[in-house]
């Protein structure tokens, strides 16, 4: 502890040293004088003191609890919190029942402003959901993945205004396109690992903004689509009001939708497949997979989901321009994959409420929004690698028929 | 053994360059139904790039691959890929254990039956009778599979918490569930205790015997390749230097100096 107490100390020290001449020294150009703020100096000491007392306290926490779990020889001894509460009925059903009656109720006792927030957060659950297939359950790294969101936006902008063509028509119609884009970026990178990997798709990010932007004949350049029809329900007119409620259920339902979906490919021999490509590839390959196949599945898939919400998206706001799909949105996505802990769809949704609602409700955070997300993704890393809800171990049944067949 | 011995892999002159490096030199080999073949070697010999080239990891740079399934006719599969490799019937194992860590024992077999099934992306999703049929059946081939590896209470466990000499054996269970005619295993006995290696000396006996899958072994333990296989092929500087029963190898000049010889040294 006291040797804590001494490193802490230096570190203080060397902190208000480093920062000296930013938080201390100021110089008024107009007056021509130095102005000295030694209760800057005094601030970033305490600060830099007291951080670095957490963090030495943390990480001694983390060795006692690695080493722990060392001693047990099986980390699934001892559960997390999120799991326990997954896999005993006796607490998941109320909760769920309660989250159910919440989720139901909340755009008749809010307003229309934070329905429109609720629709947003949603949409970004199930982008969150998509890319988890590709990221979490591939193991394939996406940082272009609003790229496929920005196609099924201007798929339906694009279908809309050119040809009148309806929000039910386009749906389906953007989340295909959604897909195509998908396998249109899978190709080239196929064979493509790591750090490749990760400029390549950070790269179809920018082109796909860019192209956007620059070609005004399609995509309206960087005045966007204005205009876009909200979803309808059988020609009906509805208030803004309404069709916000409205537009809040439809997202519900495609939220439900995007896990029974991937609920199943997870639990298939599909899913199978992709995570032993994340896994180790060659073993995988050597195993019978076909690699090519696999991959352009993963991509296809993850980025229907993207280019469905897309058009969702496109139809909540009325109005689109490339300023909505930037590099910030793919990096907003892939924080909730990794928060949420990779192939993890409830710590997913999670995530991606906290993500999108915290910034959004707490309005002094959502300056530092971003130094936020870092620090919260280097402790991520450190403290719970695996998200904040580990992916469950799957368990398989027999058939009782054939077992007995086979015992007899 | 009363059935005729018919030709399964056939390997001619296959050489493989890495830059200035010949790596395997004009090295052929031939394995048959029901034979358990081992491949040795001192270190570096170029067994494992051997096995890289056969099951299409490599492509060789010269020499001539050919498989001769039984019931379908020969195929030059030099350039394959893996994955058609396997699908062709020929299943390798791997000397640096290449487990999928993060799934369970059982999911680990199951993808061994990925090229045996066809269930799609869409089939997955509608999840009809027939993919239904399909995942129960992979289900329970792959307990049949772990029973026989003796892996069954491991199930549900994550491959990475098994003990190493179970993994090993899991890693064989993995590729025979892809229902292969030739296994190929890369030193599987290689880190384990006496009794581990004897009983894995049993299991390569019985699968040989009852699953009428024939074996391809590189290994180092002399005893477990001198009690179990027919025929012996040795190489050296990535050159075959001798061929024969355990018999004539362990009475070859060359082989002894070559690699025996070492081993006492050791
Ligand atoms: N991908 C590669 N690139 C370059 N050189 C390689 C490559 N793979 C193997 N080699 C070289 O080829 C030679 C043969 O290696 P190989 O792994 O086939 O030997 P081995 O007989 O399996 O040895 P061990 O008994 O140690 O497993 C070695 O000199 C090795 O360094
Ligand atoms: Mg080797």
């Amino acid at each position: 502890m006291l040797d804590n107490m001494k490193r802490s100390i230096l570190v203080a020290l060397w902190f208000v040293f480093l920062t000296f001449p930013l938080m201390v020294v100021k110089v008024n150009t107009l007056k021509n004088i130095v102005e000295w703020r030694w209760m800057n100096m005094l601030w970033v000491a305490l600060g830099a003191f007291v951080l670095s007392i957490v963090w030495r306290w943390a990480m001694v926490r983390r060795d006692l609890k690695s080493s722990e779990s060392d001693s047990t020889d099986d980390d699934q001894a001892r559960p997390g919190i999120g799991q326990r509460i997954l896999e005993d009925p006796k607490i998941f059903k109320p909760v769920l029942l309660v989250l159910a009656v919440v989720t139901l109720v909340f755009p008749l006792v809010v307003d229309i402003y934070q329905a429109n927030i609720m629709v947003l957060a949603l949409i970004f659950v199930v982008l969150g959901l998509g890319l988890n297939i590709t990221v979490g359950l591939a193991g394939l790294l996406d940082l272009g993945y609003v790229a496929f969101f920005a196609v099924g936006a201007y798929t339906y902008g694009i279908l809309n205004s050119f040809w009148g063509i309806g929000f039910w028509t386009s749906l389906p119609i953007g989340g295909l396109m959604g897909a195509l884009f998908g396998i249109a970026l899978g190709f080239p990178i196929l064979r493509l690992r790591g750090d490749y990997l990760a400029i390549v798709t950070l790269g179809f990010g920018s082109i796909a903004k860019i192209v956007i932007e620059n070609w005004e004949e399609v995509f309206n350049g960087a005045k966007g689509i204005a205009g876009i029809p909200r979803p309808g329900l059988f020609g009906l007119d509805m208030t803004i009001e309404s069709a916000t409620t409205y537009t809040y259920y439809l997202m519900i339902l495609m939220v439900l939708f995007t896990i029974f979906i991937t609920n199943r490919l997870k639990d298939s021999r599909i899913g199978r497949a992709w995570m032993a490509l994340r896994e180790d590839e060659i073993a995988c390959v050597a195993m019978g997979v076909d690699m090519a196949r696999t991959k352009l599945g993963a991509y296809a898939f993850g980025a229907f989901w993207a280019g469905l919400v897309g058009v969702i998206f496109a139809a909540r706001n009325t109005y689109i321009n490339p300023n909505s799909f930037t590099f910030m949105e793919s990096a907003l996505v892939l924080s909730i994959v990794v928060l949420g802990g990779m192939g993890s769809i409830v710590g997913v949704i999670i995530a991606a409420l906290v993500l999108i609602l915290m910034p959004e409700y707490l309005r002094a955070f959502a300056e530092y929004r971003m130094l936020m997300f870092g620090a919260v993704m280097v402790l991520m890393m450190i403290f719970r690698p695996e998200g904040l809800i580990a992916n469950v171990r799957r368990k398989y049944t027999r058939s009782a028929v054939k077992t007995e067949g086979v015992n007899a | 053994m009363p059935e005729t011995k018919k030709k399964l892999l056939e390997v001619k002159g296959l050489t493989m360059d890495f830059g200035g490096l010949r790596a395997v030199d004009a090295v052929s080999l031939e394995v048959s139904t029901g034979e358990i073949v081992a491949l040795i070697g001192p270190n570096g010999a170029g067994k494992t790039t051997f096995f890289n080239c056969v099951t299409g990891i490599y492509n060789p740079t010269k020499g001539e691959v050919l498989v001769h399934p039984p019931e379908k006719k020969t195929q030059r599969i030099n350039g394959f890929k893996p994955n058609r490799v396997t699908t062709i019937g020929m299943a390798r194992t791997f000397q640096n254990i290449r487990l999928f860590h993060n799934m369970t024992v059982l999911e680990n077999v199951m993808i061994g039956r990925h090229c045996r099934t066809t269930t799609s992306i869409v089939g997955a999703i509608m999840r009809g009778a027939s993919t239904k049929r399909q995942e129960q059946e992979t289900i329970e081939k792959s307990y049949e599979l772990l029973k026989k590896v003796g892996l069954v209470n491991f199930a549900d466990e994550f491959a990475k918490n098994l003990p190493y000499g179970a993994q090993r054996r899991l890693e064989i269970a993995r590729a025979m569930a892809t229902d292969p005619f030739l296994l190929l295993l890369d030193e599987p006995a290689a880190g384990m205790n006496p009794q581990e290696t004897k009983a894995l000396d049993e299991l390569i006996v019985r699968i040989r015997d009852t699953e009428k899958i024939a074996i391809l072994l590189i290994e180092h333990d002399m005893k477990l390749v001198m009690n179990i296989s027919e025929r012996i092929y040795v190489m050296e500087y990535g050159k075959e230097i001798a061929q024969g029963t355990p018999m004539d190898i362990r009475s070859n000049p060359r082989v002894i100096e070559a690699y025996l010889g070492e081993e006492a040294d050791a």
